[in-house]
């Protein structure tokens, strides 16, 4: 197995006279895509089942949206909404944001590096076709009896423990998803570590490159975290162990620091990608160097780093010694000195340099003052005494909206937005792309902003019906949620028209600021690129 | 902390009558002050680190605008080309790293301040369970539960029919609130009988879990009277949102009125010591008025006594005891000379222990039994006024055989018990929500099945289902179990003993 000469692997592998279509019939074609050991195959199966999973989520959180609308319970059973809330997160972090990132990152790590594909190609395949059955066995749970993982996507015991026949399908439904993070992770590790042209240095990566080095790594640290804490809920409930009971000796907030010692750099691991989108968006429109890269990579690994020493701060209110409190405090206040950095380094990317505001720059600058802001209200909830009065209020729920929506997925879609001339070949139509963005980008606070006053006002997540002060806030936040949905659907069709090809040509650079070897081939670039290692031009690199 | 309210206030001006006008709070925007030395403390970090957030926020997106209205292609503007400089990269490390240390050092001291809950002037024992709060106050005796109230219970049902906005305090209401004095250090030590909840009053300071197996405990001392709202914060199952929680804060004396009230101090605890053997009846009375304070309040418990007469000596003893029930339940149910045998000699040992010796009291004549109810009672009241768990098992045995409950009276309350905890999810008809999970009475397995199963199940829950074993009296369960196998159109005929419970508990 570990001999393998990958040139030979290659060479069996993949389709010399480019890939199957449609035209070629069917059977063939879906052979293609279930087969593909593609990089950019994979990337696009990765994109298209992430937008899928947005949408489902997307849908589960407009029942949530549309119970909230108005005080008392209009539409759905108390049970039913917290099976909402759960698979609303659930579906979201490990069906649409994740895979959105690895998608991005089968498409491009490969072409920003010089390589010909990702190291594990069936690997590859494998990781992406394992992400389809965890999330029909996730969401088949709504069909069982019991209902739904119920437990919000946390899942503390003993509430978890009160899950229906769903409980077993939630546990290997993540397992598998974990299995396939991790599969992506290595493959990508291994990929950047040995497969870069010969001339491009470490430090010399382009920082979409880094980030996704750094979440690689804590990928790996924390998937099997989780699968341990949710395989222990398995066997508290099936198998007489009480990991997590007290009854039996156990202890139900073990399992709150396990979880959360996967769920902290999870967090970054959804942002930090985002980052190096961003940092790679932004001087190409600003016609300008990244400001400080190498400072770009040192903020990012301190921010992995402190990632894992922040945990407890997720569950203040658990009644910790007073000690752990503040330790876990401080470091989590620390975190803001190298995030600060980065928005530091952006700005100044932008300072005196001569921007255009196409789309993707539209959303990279969206992100940079959406997620400053989600930044700034977890610089608050970062204070012990103060999260107190926020903690599982409605004031959490607003930020890590703002780091998960107009942060991630801002980015996800600027990342769309920037290289999908480069993948389709043709441009996708401007005008509804600014449409596009300033749709969301007012909508998204409308809904998000109002839930920083409900959580101050005292309101706590997780309800399906509130005190009727909280009305006027929660009519507004509705109506931004369903508008922001809605506008979508301008992307989606963008989208859809860039994928048939109709559109202005795109040329191999596209952006006039653009900088990387994936500007160096065609667009759209070709199946196979870089089967040779390019001699890179010093201007390509960071 | 003084420079904080300095601070604070200073914020205050700047966000105007806005942050201040709580009157009506629909468009409230910012934090409230709360009521206690240290939400003011609290609300003041708040406000400091909002206005930090500020300043940076005006500096960064101050930078970003300039940039993005004048460095622009479109205007002509040529980039430069520099891409470091270790001067300014330096300070912008630097300088927010003072910044956060200046903030900590605060933070730090009021975290401190809160997480010290030593000298405390009294203590509330506080249980959650699905969905409801008991409030035990370990040094006076008393000792109830806390639920949503009637009206808004109604009005939150799906398709209820009700606009909310016409309920007062709409799901901000409780049938007994907890009660406390003003400048009164109160600890509170929190505690879960099922799955994890956690008790949150804004104005009285955070939220701490409640979490079983674990006994977690904070204070607050308020500065004002006043009745302060708030509710459940972590999510605990399909009634999270309906488990509220009320804290009136009054002046000593009207405290002092209200303990009198709930008939729970330490003198009743003396009477009962030297309480003598006497005939059955009277010796169950006696046993109540002292007995029954650790549940009084107990909403359910009101409506399920029936009227014994009681001789007039201990007349007055009974009304101690029946006046805190009332606190408790409806005016209109509520009744002066409730206590019945049943009930009376109710064993408020929430211990194991403490109820098998009633138990086998029970056996024997009915001094012996009020002897074993009273020393499992002083003991109760040294270690905390704890339980009233097994409240209906040693009354239960002592009427045991002097009087069966008829099937009406069962009928008529296990109705009510069944409106007010199995109605929500198995529905008034009995026909269930299959689909989220919550199977149908009407013609179930377990509701025609063996009594025995039935009873276990609401004594021990079952999946979503609490168990009901810590909040029910056998009566109570009783009554429930009889009503649902014979409502809905089952007809099995069964009907339950109070004894049958308390056997099987």
């Amino acid at each position: 197995m570990s001999t393998v000469n990958p040139t030979d692997t290659h060479h069996h592998d993949d389709h010399h006279h480019g890939p199957v279509t449609l035209a070629d019939g069917v059977w063939p074609w879906m052979k293609r895509w279930i087969g593909t050991t593609n990089h950019k195959d994979l990337g696009t199966l990765y994109l298209i089942f992430s937008f899928t999973m947005l949408f489902i989520g997307g849908l589960m959180s407009l029942v949530i949206r549309a119970e909230l609308f108005a005080p008392g319970i209009q539409f759905v059973d108390p049970a039913f909404y917290n099976e909402m809330i759960t698979l609303h997160a659930l579906v979201m972090i490990f069906g649409g944001v994740m895979p959105a990132f690895v998608g991005l990152a089968n498409w491009m790590v490969p072409m920003m590096i010089g390589c010909s594909d990702l190291a594990l190609p069936r690997v590859n395949n494998w990781g992406f076709w394992i992400l389809p059955f965890a999330f029909t066995m996730l969401l088949g749970t709504l069909l069982v009896p019991g209902g739904a993982p119920a437990s919000g996507w946390t899942m503390y015991p003993p509430l978890v423990m009160q899950t229906g026949a769903a409980l077993p399908l939630m546990v290997f439904a993540l397992h598998l998803a974990g299995i396939s993070s991790i599969t992506g992770a290595i493959n990508i590790v291994v990929t950047i570590l040995n497969m870069r042209a010969p001339d491009m240095p470490l430090l010399k990566m382009p920082l979409f490159v880094w980030t996704w080095l750094i979440t690689a790594y804590l990928l790996i640290a924390v998937m099997p975290v989780l699968a341990g804490a949710v395989t222990m809920i398995l066997t508290d409930h099936f198998f007489g162990t009480t990991f997590f009971d007290a009854a039996g000796g156990g202890d139900p907030v073990l399992f709150q620091h396990i979880f959360w010692f996967f769920g902290h750099p999870e967090v970054y691991i959804m942002i930090l990608p985002a980052f190096g989108i961003v940092s790679t968006i932004i001087p190409a429109f600003a016609r300008k160097p990244l400001f400080g890269h190498d400072s770009m990579v040192y903020a990012v690994a301190s921010i992995a780093f402190l990632s894992f020493i922040v945990w407890a701060h997720h569950m203040f209110t658990v009644g910790m010694p007073v000690s752990a409190e503040l330790f876990f405090m401080f470091a989590t206040m620390l975190i803001a000195v190298p995030t600060g950095v980065k928005v530091f380094n952006w700005v100044a990317t932008m300072w005196r340099g001569s921007m255009t505001f196409e789309t993707p720059m539209l959303f990279a600058l969206g992100f940079v003052v959406l997620f400053t802001i989600g930044g700034f209200s977890g610089l608050m909830l970062a204070l012990t005494p103060v999260d107190f009065q926020y903690h599982d209020s409605y004031f959490v729920v607003a930020h890590f909206h703002y780091v998960l929506v107009p942060g991630a997925i801002f980015s996800i879609i600027a990342a769309i937005y920037y290289w999908i001339p480069k993948w389709t070949g043709v441009m996708y139509n401007e005008k509804l792309g600014q449409f596009h963005f300033w749709w969301s980008a007012v909508w998204i606070n409308v809904l998000f902003f109002p839930q920083h006053f409900l959580g101050l006002a005292g309101m706590p997540r997780r309800i399906p019906d509130y005190a009727v002060q909280f009305t006027d806030f929660n009519m507004v936040s509705s109506v931004g949620a369903f508008m922001f949905f809605i506008g979508q659907f301008v992307f989606i069709y963008n989208m859809i028209m860039c994928m048939r090809g109709s559109g202005t040509k795109a040329t191999g650079r596209v952006w006039e600021g653009a900088r990387g070897l994936e500007w160096t081939v065609a667009s759209p670039a070709p199946y196979h690129t870089f089967e040779t290692p390019p001699k890179i031009d010093p201007r390509e690199m960071a | 902390m003084k420079k904080i309210s300095m601070l604070s206030r200073w914020g205050l001006g700047a966000l105007g009558a806005l942050a201040m006008a709580p009157a009506h709070a629909e468009w409230t925007l910012n934090m409230g002050r709360g009521v206690t030395d240290l939400t003011d403390d609290v609300f003041g970090l708040h406000m400091l680190i909002f206005w930090i957030c500020v300043v940076i926020g005006i500096g960064v997106f101050g930078a970003m605008l300039y940039s993005v209205i004048v460095h622009r292609k479109a205007r002509g503007f040529e980039a430069a080309h520099f891409h470091e400089s270790t001067v300014v990269e330096i300070a912008w490390t630097v300088v927010p790293f003072i910044i956060l240390i200046a903030v900590a050092i605060p933070a730090a001291g009021t975290l401190l301040q809160i997480e010290d809950s030593s000298d405390p002037d009294m203590t509330i024992r506080v249980t959650g369970y699905q969905w409801l709060w008991e409030y035990d106050y370990v040094d006076e005796d008393v000792s109830f539960f806390s639920r949503i109230d009637r009206e808004s219970d109604r009005a939150r049902q799906l398709g209820s029919g009700i606009d909310p906005a016409g309920v007062e305090h709409y799901l901000r209401n409780v049938d007994n609130p907890m009660v406390v004095p003003v400048d009164t250090r109160v600890r509170l030590l929190l505690t879960s009988g099922d799955v994890i909840h956690s008790w949150w009053v804004p104005e009285l300071g955070g939220k701490k879990d409640a979490i079983p197996g674990y006994i977690n405990d904070m204070w607050f001392e308020a500065n004002e009277t006043g009745t302060y709202r708030g509710q459940c914060a972590e999510l605990c199952g399909r009634g999270h949102a309906f488990m509220p929680i009320v804290v009136k804060v009054v002046s000593q004396s009207e405290y002092d009125e209200w303990v009198a009230e709930q008939g729970g101090d330490a003198g009743s605890e003396g009477e009962l010591a030297t309480g003598q053997p006497s005939p059955d009846e009277a010796s169950a009375d006696e046993a109540t008025s002292s007995e029954e304070s650790p549940t009084a309040g107990n909403a359910t418990e009101g409506r399920t006594e029936d009227d014994s007469e009681d001789q007039p000596e201990e007349a007055e003893e009974s009304m101690v005891g029946s006046g805190e029930e009332d606190e408790g339940s409806e005016p209109a149910t509520g009744d002066e000379q409730d206590s019945d045998a049943d009930e009376a000699s109710d064993d408020s040992g929430s211990d194991d222990g403490g109820s098998e010796e009633s138990d086998s009291a029970d056996q024997d004549a009915g001094g012996d039994s009020e002897e074993a109810a009273a020393s499992s009672g002083s003991d109760n009241g040294s270690n905390g006024g704890s339980g009233d768990e097994d409240e209906g098992s040693g009354g239960d045995a002592a009427g045991d055989g002097s009087d069966e409950v008829s099937k009406d009276e069962l009928m008529s309350e296990g109705e009510t018990v069944y409106a007010d905890l199995c109605a929500a999810c198995h529905q008034p008809d009995g026909s269930g929500m299959p689909s989220a999970g919550f199977p149908a009475l009407k013609d179930g397995a377990i509701t025609t099945g063996p009594v025995e199963a039935h009873v276990a199940q609401v004594l021990d829950g079952k999946g979503a289902m609490p168990p009901y074993k810590g909040s029910l009296s056998d009566r109570e369960i009783a009554a429930v179990v009889t009503y649902e196998r014979n409502s809905f159109g089952n007809s099995t005929g069964d009907v339950i003993q109070p004894s049958q419970v308390a056997e099987q508990r």
